[in-house]
């Protein structure tokens, strides 16, 4: 799916309420809960997000984004609901079923989160060394190769400590994607990068859905990229789904709680105390 | 209820949950041990990292534990002209009890506060959660050769504190008892049976894999930032030395 083309006339109507999955869903959120320390963070999350479309979650901070996707990866587990992967059920299935699942997400974490004590290189290479028997050569050739996709052709040697942060969100993606996974998650993907470097991010998000065809979930609150990057968008507050629908259909909401978020204003319905 | 005794419930609860998933990690740990030919070279650096790094700090101590004993008995002994047992004293003392205690304390100190520190950092920036997400066993990558490590190097690094600590002792029995060398040599070597050198050394293998697992179950269950690293570290510190001691006591106990 291109980015500019209309999501499934369904997939856009408010989700606020359950619906029935898509058969073509690559993920499935189905009643989501989740409770933290006495306080719900997750409180009935549904959704669906197609093959091959690109998903932004966004919402303000505590609002539940970076745990959904955490459920969707498998490492944190609903307290009632269920997470589907390609329609397998990660939440309460075997540890078979998530080892599966999870050979399909390449994930990118908010600190990019590589191993301080591999260089570059490894970092990219840990997933082929640890699960595929392939030789030497075979993983240097892989290495070199989504090295070069993210801009990093020459930061094979270099430790994570010696390079930006920007460049270690590409290790991150190339370390991801080095298993050429059906599914990409972002968390975070542009925070605390310079406007730059955040859109030589977005660039690198919009060329994997190009040139490898993978779904992806992102969870930001930088609008620019939700915008720039995303054929729909769900915006989460206070653990719950308010909205879900395409860049235009964001942009053109009337609705007092979208127009805050994105505008960024200080006073409305998101801050309104005991709101 | 009443405060305290709440605050008490919260703190014995979590206390029982740390020790249970301290045992349940040995015990995972003990089962990938199959996959060690994967990880030989990860164990043989943590191995040489555990040695060296703590061959000054074990040197010192067991050589002035040697002297402080052989100084502290022979001065009781000089009053009953007993002091040619000082060899007797002094070589069974360190093989049973301080080398394998002092040189594990030592090994808390250094190797397990650093795997604590080391693998809490891992965890509070989501290192740990990345090896999940590529479907690595954490237990596997990170614990497996650091237990196995800490292990060996305690048996090793005993065999060295006892040979360093009973040559402090005989230096000082010669200067301040005037002990012949050779009467001290031959009583160490007449009171030593094959059960105190193995006794000791298996309470050294037993100290060392406390001291692992508890370092790495600390920081694996970091939380909350550098101050959770923090508290993994010394939590890590505290609870082998108190663990050593207890467990030194139920080992004396069973083996002699």
């Amino acid at each position: 799916m291109n980015r500019t083309d209309p999501p499934p006339p369904e997939a856009s109507e408010a989700p606020i309420s359950y619906r029935p999955m898509l058969s073509e869903a690559a993920i499935e959120l189905c009643d989501l809960t989740k409770d933290l320390g006495g306080r719900p963070v997750l409180d009935g999350v549904n959704l669906a997000i197609l093959k091959g479309e690109t998903m932004s979650v966004i919402g303000g901070s505590g609002a539940g984004k970076s745990v959904t996707l955490k459920h969707i990866v498998g490492l944190m587990k609903p307290d009632r609901g269920v997470v589907k992967v390609n329609g397998t059920d990660i939440s309460g299935g075997t540890p078979g079923a998530l080892q599966e699942a999870r050979r399909k997400i390449g994930f990118c974490f908010q600190g990019s989160a590589l191993l301080n004590s591999l260089s570059v290189f490894e970092n990219v290479a840990l997933p082929l060394r640890e699960h595929e028997t392939v030789d030497d050569r075979e993983i240097r050739r892989r290495v070199e190769e989504k090295l070069a996709l993210v801009g990093l052709a020459d930061a094979g040697q270099k430790l994570p400590a010696e390079i930006s942060g920007g460049m270690k969100k590409r290790v991150g993606l190339a370390r991801a994607i080095i298993r050429n996974p059906e599914i990409i998650l972002y968390d975070e993907p542009t925070a605390g990068l310079d406007p730059v470097m955040g859109t030589a991010i977005n660039d690198l998000i919009l060329d994997m859905q190009k040139k490898l065809g993978v779904t992806s979930v992102l969870v930001t609150h930088d609008m620019t990229s939700a915008f720039r990057v995303s054929n729909r968008i769900a915006m989460l507050v206070k653990g719950r789904i308010v909205k879900l629908g395409t860049p235009e259909e964001f942009r053109a909401s009337t609705d007092p709680l979208v127009q805050q978020f994105i505008f960024g204003e200080s006073e409305g319905p998101l801050t309104r105390p005991g709101a | 209820m009443f405060a305290p005794l709440q605050k008490a419930q919260h703190h014995f609860e979590n206390a029982c949950a740390g020790a249970g998933y301290t045992l349940d990690l040995l015990l995972r740990a003990a089962g990938k041990l199959v996959f060690l030919g994967r990880k030989r070279r990860e164990a043989l650096d943590q191995l040489s990292l555990c040695m060296l790094g703590s061959l000054s700090v074990v040197f010192i101590t067991s050589l002035f534990t040697g002297m402080i004993v052989s100084l502290q008995t022979g001065q009781v002994l000089r009053d009953f002209g007993q002091e040619n047992s000082l060899g007797y004293i002094v070589t069974l003392g360190m093989c049973r009890e301080m080398g394998p205690v002092f040189t594990c304390l030592a090994l808390a100190g250094l190797v397990g506060s650093t795997y604590a520190a080391e693998i809490g950092t891992m965890k509070v920036s989501e290192e740990v959660d990345a090896l999940e997400v590529m479907s690595i066993d954490p237990v596997y990558y990170l614990v497996m050769p650091r237990l196995l490590a800490l292990g060996i190097a305690a048996v090793a690094l005993t065999i060295y504190a006892n040979v360093i600590g009973t040559v402090g002792g005989a230096l000082v029995a010669r200067a301040n008892f005037d002990v012949d060398l050779t009467i001290f040599i031959k009583n160490g070597r007449d009171a030593l049976k094959l059960k105190d050198v193995y006794g000791g050394l298996l309470k050294s293998f037993i100290f060392g894999m406390t001291i692992g697992t508890v370092a790495c179950a600390q920081g694996l269950r970091a939380e909350g930032g550098p101050a959770g690293v923090g508290r993994a570290t010394l939590h890590s510190v505290v609870i082998s030395f108190m663990l050593i001691l207890v467990f030194d006591y139920l080992l004396t106990w069973i083996i002699w």
